[in-house]
Parts: structure tokens; C-alpha cells; sequence
């Protein structure tokens, strides 16, 4: 026990060490590079916890995505030199609401929240028969609480389609030689292996559609960062079909209920384990070109948006 | 008392520390990139390889050991591909 107090105490003063690091350090480049390094220690942090599946997403949305998004974004963005008045009174305003959000969450940690230990609540336990399957985590996010996840997907197309209009996708390095190409070849079954795994296992164990889309689109930035190995040329309609295909198969199989005289998402016990792996697939693979379009930062056809069917592409 | 195979294990686990610390210290002090990459490749393919197997030998069923083999083995190709990527860049970079 004396063993994992020392480990626990390490972890603190290394998230702390690390979240300075990601502020104070001397140039912008070190900071995402300390960025990401506190992104890998929270998801080993999240699985301290016994929490793998916020552990699984935090590794790979939080350090990996994100990680090469912020190194991707570097040399366009320049910290500025002197600041300004404004950037002072934007520096006191964050200071003062990061204090006031300290006292209200020390307030709250100490004052209201139950502590539970062993499983996660007695009321996702006892109805777990009923949701189809048999990881709590997956039971509440596709079943008991699906509303919230229907509507996650929603604001993550709305994000992506404001992506889709800014600029064209980023260029992909071209650079990278036959070494990286040869890794390419071996990691990318590798990663489509895991994704589908993921998907599987989120039924049972930790893992489900937003770990599975994101080692996806991970999939897609080492294709993109290699320039070797390209995907398949795809149209614009496919790439609606694929963005829309998620929500539009977690909404269908929502109101399909409502015409059967049940409520809104409420999945008939027989069927609710297929069910939910229908939208989790249809989910793994919108999320996947979600966060891989705002990897890539843009639009990746060359002809956007005239094209219908031209088969054409630059990423 | 111990078993043979816990002994080899904490031999082995030993002499992965060992690897990591001095990895880390070159990399902490030697002088440029490219010899820094040397310490960190190095880290990465003995340092976690002891460490691997190490671990393998006191896993309760041996497919567990097997898969951190093959997790060993995906290092392995990584940290060759990311060790080169990086010199590769270096060396560009100082030519410009």
C-alpha cells in the first residue's frame, strides 16, 4: 500500500510539473511538446483511477489527435512578442474565474459528493440487465442516457462542418522515405485491427465507437503524415454518407421506436445489444472522419464543393 | 524463498533500470540530436525489452507473456522508424 502512495504522490507532482511546463515554458513548441506528455500521464492517471475507458480516450483523442493537431498548427501560430493591455486583462480575468472555479469545485468535493467505491452506481447495476449489454460505461452512453450521446454526435458534425469550410486540407509532407512507408504498412492493419476490437469489446469491456473512431482517424494522420500510401480516392457524396452516417443511423433507430409506441431511443429488450452495435459501427465510422477532417484542417476534394461524383482528391 | 523464474525476473527488471536511468541521463547530457537519439532508441529497444520480458516470465498464463513480446516487437519497428524520421529531419534541417 506504502508502494502506491509513493506512485499516486508521483503522478500528482508530475501532472503539476507538466501543466507548468505546458504554460511557462520557453517556446511555444516546448509547450505542446510538455502539452502532450500531460495528456499521456492523465490517461495513465484516468487508468490509476480505474477508469479505462476515459484512460483509452484520453490517450488517443487527448495526447494522440490533439497532440498532432497542436504540432501540425505551430509554425503558422507565433506567440506574440510584447503583450498587450488586452492580453493582461484577459490573463487577470482567466486568473480570477480559475480561482473562483477552484473554490466552487473544493466546495463542492467536500461538501456534497457522496463517495462510492467498488461499482460505478447501484442503479446502473440493477437495470444492467435490461440494456443489452454488459459494460455499465456502454449501457449508460448507448442506452440509458443515448440522448447525450445522439446529441455529442451532433455538435461534433456541426464542428466538422465548420472545419469542411475554412481552408483546404493541410498538404501532406512529402519527405518521409521508404522507412516510414515500410512502418506505414505495418502499423495501418494493425490500427484497423485495434479499432475494430474496440468496437467489439465496448459491449463487454471497456472501448466503444469514440476510442474505435479515434484510432481510426489516428490511422488517417499516419497515412496523411507518410505521403506514401494514400487512401482510396473518394466523392463528395461518400464523404457526406460517411459524416452523416452515424447520426443518421443512431436517429433513425430512435424514431423507428417512436412508431412502435415506445419512447424516443428506447430499444426493445431482445434487440438492444444489435442495436447498439449498429449505431456504435455506424458512429465509429463518422467519428473517425470527423476528428481526421479536423486533423487535416479542412476540405480535402480539389473540386469542393461543386463536385457530385468527380472522383478526385488531394490528401 | 524464490522461484528460479522470479530471480531471472528481478534480474532482468534490474537491469532494465539500469538501461532507463543511464538512457535518461544521456539524454539529459549528451551533446547533439543525433547522439540523443542513439540514447533514446537505445531505452526504447532494451530498456523496455528487459522490461518486457521480465515481465513475460511472471505472467500467470503465457499468452500474457506473449503479448507483451509482440508489444516489444511493435516498439521495436516504431522507435527504428521514428529514431530514422527524426535524424532525417535533423540533418535536413541543419542544411537549410
Amino acid at each position: 500500500m506504502m508502494l502506491w502512495w509513493v506512485v499516486d504522490l508521483t503522478l500528482c507532482a508530475l501532472m503539476i510539473a507538466l501543466a507548468a511546463g505546458s504554460l511557462f515554458a520557453a517556446t511555444l513548441r516546448r509547450r505542446v511538446i510538455f502539452f502532450i506528455a500531460f495528456g499521456l500521464l492523465t490517461a495513465i492517471v484516468w487508468a490509476r483511477l480505474q477508469a479505462p475507458d476515459l484512460a483509452l480516450a484520453e490517450a488517443a483523442i487527448g495526447a494522440g489527435l490533439t497532440g498532432a493537431l497542436l504540432l501540425a498548427a505551430l509554425p503558422t501560430a507565433q506567440p506574440t512578442e510584447h503583450k498587450r493591455d488586452a492580453d493582461r486583462l484577459i490573463e487577470w480575468v482567466s486568473l480570477l474565474l480559475a480561482a473562483l472555479l477552484a473554490v466552487v469545485l473544493i466546495a463542492v468535493l467536500t461538501t456534497l459528493l457522496p463517495v462510492v467505491d467498488g461499482d460505478p452506481s447501484l442503479a446502473v447495476t440493477a437495470r444492467l440487465s435490461d440494456a443489452g449489454v454488459s459494460h455499465p460505461v456502454t449501457a449508460v452512453l448507448l442506452n440509458f442516457r443515448a440522448w447525450d450521446t445522439l446529441l455529442e454526435l451532433a455538435v461534433l458534425l456541426c464542428a466538422t462542418i465548420g472545419v469542411l469550410n475554412l481552408a483546404p486540407a493541410r498538404k501532406a509532407p512529402r519527405h518521409a522515405g521508404a522507412l516510414a512507408d515500410t512502418l506505414i504498412r505495418i502499423l495501418l492493419p494493425l490500427l484497423i485491427l485495434t479499432a475494430g476490437y474496440l468496437l467489439w469489446n465496448g459491449a463487454f469491456a471497456p472501448g466503444g465507437a469514440f476510442q474505435a473512431g479515434a484510432v481510426l482517424a489516428a490511422a488517417t494522420v499516419v497515412l496523411h503524415l507518410g505521403g506514401g500510401v494514400r487512401l482510396p480516392p473518394f466523392s463528395l457524396a461518400q464523404l457526406r454518407g460517411l459524416l452523416a452516417l452515424g447520426l443518421l443511423l443512431f436517429l433513425s433507430v430512435g424514431l423507428v421506436q417512436l412508431a412502435f409506441g415506445q419512447a424516443l431511443l428506447q430499444y426493445p429488450l431482445a434487440w438492444a445489444g444489435s442495436l447498439i452495435l449498429l449505431i456504435e459501427t455506424g458512429a465509429t465510422l463518422s467519428i473517425a472522419t470527423m476528428l481526421s477532417l479536423v486533423y487535416l484542417g479542412g476540405h480535402p476534394l480539389r473540386d469542393w464543393p461543386v463536385a457530385g461524383d468527380s472522383r478526385d482528391r488531394e490528401i | 524463498m524464490f522461484s528460479p523464474g522470479e530471480l531471472i525476473t528481478a534480474l532482468l527488471l534490474l537491469s532494465a533500470i539500469v538501461v532507463f536511468a543511464a538512457g535518461t541521463l544521456a539524454l539529459l547530457r549528451l551533446p547533439d540530436p543525433l547522439c540523443r537519439l542513439h540514447a533514446l532508441t537505445k531505452i526504447d529497444n532494451l530498456g523496455f525489452g528487459l522490461l518486457a520480458a521480465g515481465l513475460a516470465l511472471i505472467q500467470p498464463t503465457w499468452i500474457d507473456g506473449l503479448k507483451l513480446l509482440a508489444i516489444w516487437t511493435l516498439i521495436l519497428c516504431s522507435s527504428t522508424t521514428n529514431g530514422y524520421l527524426i535524424a532525417h529531419h535533423c540533418v535536413w534541417e541543419s542544411r537549410r
